[in-house]
């Protein structure tokens, strides 16, 4: 098929091979089958779906900081959710189940998979697309399908999800039609990641270019490799989760309702017999697993974003490889550390603690691996790198705090208070949210051919990361002292709690500090793609094969086909003339 | 522009790109039904008692719908087989009866489940109904969509033969990954379902 002269020519081959063929605007655009097209469609869908999420937590945070007082410009959401203005219980536990959902299903993991790995993995393998250009497409699809119905979740009768974002049966079973909803969005949100998954992997094992064996791949391509066979291998428990929970819903099965369950003081007209565990089960099987599909892509972005800005190569590339495996296989077996609550027995504990405590290992390693690369190097500081420096003590803290929680002893205490919260909006907040800015700032130059506004940057910058602290930070205090993480009111009928209330407001106007900051970030990006500043195919004098390709790449990506003779950070190697020297490139020069 | 490896292989690979991408989706099938296992595991020893298989279901109708699919993933590969040979009309007979096994599969099933709910006996009437209604009903879902993709290469699909029969002949075998896989589920949902 490469060399039409050479076979047999048949009348549809020629048709196939005919150069340039013009798309119309809805074949380039809309019904693309470009791995660039479709990966800025998730980015920006993933962007849009986490202003929405934040917009979500916003009116949850005026109700922590000030509990029953009117929004009167909100009584138009109506007497069911916001009467007069006053939020309900019930929709703040609307607004806490569709936030979790939206910024991990919607948000975080498209961005990171589907828009960076869609956009950035095949062109650093020199690949002209994924191998299945198609697939590629429906799963963006059936990703905005997914979109769609959870947001149309929020106009069925009763509203949308309220049993939290882990939808924990029998709570989950009992509640209204939004539920339902949400389980078929997840349905369609679990066929996308699976095509994704299938893609990425074949994509890394078949389309790499000449040269470029599995030690030379950068280390992005690496993370979203792992990331895949994540996505491939965890989703599908939650999916057979959601199969069974729709048949509780739908069919009256009792898969997960116990015999005799009491509600509203009546016992449940139900066959009973079933294991609400067994959801909590199936649930973290995927949902832990989730947690690394969270980081993996961001510790991708940011080695490569401190390689390049340190001008040297990764400090123990290949440990961090291995850790990245390592940890992958790890991440089937730690689920049950969220359940230490749920009295599953102290061997079960033991077990699940013991591999928790493991996984840490190949985390710290390739942290310490991220900081020791910037050991004599000659750093850069440019918006992408600071944002990529930050993510190191953020992950940091994110990762150490989680340290009492993988221990049952120390959980028990800990599990129900706002210290969870704290814990985990620091691995994904300004962890992941910090790389993926970074990755922005980083590729917006290939997408675009041109660069993103540095002081507009540093304020996005030096903003999030000052009202990121203060928003995440307090919660630890609360969560020390005890407050629990369920309370619509943030706690103000506990005595225990008044000490540490003070915080609340303290956070909800970093809140809206946050959303201030971000201002220039939006700005920035739309004035960019027209009047940034025009930039060649190598603005960062990157080495690997990405910035080969023109900025933006056309559709087939490279005008030659790539070969590789390097590894993927050959920086600063005495003698040369030039401090870096890219993958593709001959040695005699 | 052209995809590589679509129809030939990768040197260092030895594999075609939908060789690898059907054993990735069959990997992730594998962990669907295996969590369903796993669940019906769990339920069943949690359960103070389970009834047996056979005396709620049928078992002769089931051990003649094992032999139906045994059979048609016997012609599955024979269709393949004959696209090797360059035998096209023998593979549009064996690809025919693949798809009509599978459909004669559906039939049965289409008995047992009526006479169930003749019988009065829905998926919520006890957990062991439940998990039967639901693994089953998710395996006729897999019966169906691998009956569509033999049925469309049977029909329109085949069209490919003309202009690229080494790329048909990897889709079909592809199609018989996934129609063993299917297979295969059921022969562990039998004797699951039915015996024990």
């Amino acid at each position: 098929m490469e060399h039409p002269h050479a076979t047999v020519v048949h009348g549809a081959e020629i048709e196939h091979e005919a150069p340039h063929e013009e798309l119309g605007f809805w074949r380039r655009y809309v019904f693309s089958t470009d791995h660039k097209v479709i990966g800025i469609w998730y980015a920006i869908t993933g962007l849009l779906f986490l202003l929405f999420g934040f917009g979500l937590v916003s009116l949850m945070r005026w109700q922590l900081a000030y509990p029953g007082r009117a929004l009167p410009f909100l009584a138009f959401l109506g007497e069911a959710r916001m009467p007069g203005g006053i939020m309900l219980p019930e929709f703040y536990n609307e607004l806490g189940a569709m936030h979790g959902t939206i910024m991990v299903f919607l948000g975080v993991v498209p961005l990171a998979v589907g828009g960076f790995g869609n956009f950035v993995l095949p062109l650093q393998i020199g690949a002209p697309d994924m191998s299945f250009p198609r697939i590629n497409m429906a799963s963006y699809w059936f990703y905005f399908l997914g979109g769609v119905t959870m947001l149309a979740s929020f106009f069925v009768p009763g509203g949308a999800a309220q049993s939290g974002w882990t939808s924990y049966s029998p709570l989950a079973n009992i509640a209204g039609s939004g539920q339902t909803v949400w389980l078929l969005g997840m349905v369609l949100l679990i066929t996308s990641s699976l095509l994704g998954a299938v893609n990425f992997i074949t994509t890394t094992i078949q389309l790499r270019a000449p040269g470029l064996s599995f030690f030379r791949l950068p280390f992005f391509c690496w993370a979203q490799l792992v990331t895949a066979f994540l996505l491939l291998l965890a989703f599908p428990p939650l999916e057979a989760a959601g199969v069974l929970q729709l048949m509780d819903r739908l069919a009256g099965t009792s898969f997960f309702l116990p015999s005799g369950l009491v509600v509203s003081g009546q016992i449940l007209e139900a066959t009973g017999g079933g294991n609400p565990l067994l959801w909590q089960h199936l649930f973290w099987f995927l949902a832990h697993p989730e947690v690394y599909v969270l980081i993996l892509p961001a510790m991708g972005i940011v080695a490569e974003v401190i390689a390049n800005n340190t001008r040297k190569p990764l400090w123990g590339y290949r440990s961090m490889v291995y850790s990245l495996i390592f940890l992958g296989f790890l991440s089937f077996i730690v689920w049950a550390h969220h359940m230490f609550m749920t009295g599953m027995g102290t061997a079960m504990s033991a077990f699940f603690q013991t591999t928790t405590m493991i996984i840490s290992i190949p985390s710290v390693v390739i942290l310490t691996a991220l900081i020791l690369s910037l050991w004599g190097g000659s750093i850069r500081f440019t918006t992408p790198m600071l944002f990529a420096l930050a993510f190191l003590p953020m992950f940091g803290i994110g990762g150490l705090t989680g340290l009492p929680l993988g221990l049952s002893v120390t959980d028990i205490p800990l599990h129900d208070t706002y210290y969870v919260i704290g814990h985990f909006h620091y691995v994904v907040a300004p962890g992941t949210l910090f790389a993926l800015f970074a990755g922005i700032y980083y590729w917006f130059p290939k997408a675009t051919g041109r660069r993103m506004n540095e002081t507009l940057g540093r304020i996005h910058f030096w903003g999030s990361l000052v009202f990121m602290n203060l928003i995440f930070m307090p919660m630890m205090v609360q969560g020390l002292q005890g407050v629990s993480r369920r309370l619509f009111d943030g706690g103000v009928t506990y005595e225990f709690a008044q000490p540490v209330l003070h915080w609340n407001k303290v956070m909800t106007h970093s809140a809206w500090g946050l959303a201030l900051f971000q201002i220039p970030f939006i700005v920035n990006f739309f004035w960019s793609i027209r009047n940034g500043k025009k930039v060649g195919d190598n603005p960062w004098e990157a080495t690997t094969l990405e910035w080969a390709a023109p900025s933006p790449p056309p559709h087939g990506n490279f005008t030659t086909p790539p070969v590789v003779y390097r590894g993927p950070y050959e920086y600063s190697i005495p003698g040369r003339p030039r401090d870096f020297l890219p993958q593709c490139e001959r040695a005699e020069a | 522009m052209e995809i590589p490896y679509t129809v030939s292989t990768r040197q260092d690979t030895g594999l075609t790109n939908g060789k690898i991408g059907i054993w990735l989706f069959l990997a992730s099938e594998v962990m669907l039904f295996g969590a369903l296992f796993a669940s019906y595991i769990l339920l069943r020893t949690g359960a103070p008692e389970w009834p047996r298989g056979a005396s709620i279901l049928n078992v002769p109708l089931a051990t003649f719908n094992t032999v139906v699919l045994i059979s048609s993933s016997v012609t599955m590969v024979m269709a393949w087989a004959s696209l090797m040979r360059n035998r096209f009309g023998a593979f549009r007979g064996y690809m025919g009866a693949t798809v009509l096994l599978g459909g004669v599969f559906l039939v049965v099933k289409y008995f047992e489940y009526s006479a169930k709910f003749h019988h009065e006996l829905y998926p919520r009437t006890n957990t062991f109904l439940a998990i039967y209604f639901t693994l089953t009903g998710l395996h006729m879902l897999h019966v169906m969509g691998g009956m569509a993709v033999n049925a469309w290469f049977w029909g329109p699909g085949a069209k490919l033969w003309k202009t690229n029969p080494q790329w048909f002949t990897n889709r079909v075998e592809n199609s018989g990954l996934f129609w063993h896989f299917v297979d295969l589920v059921w022969i562990f949902l039998f004797p699951v379902l039915y015996l024990l």
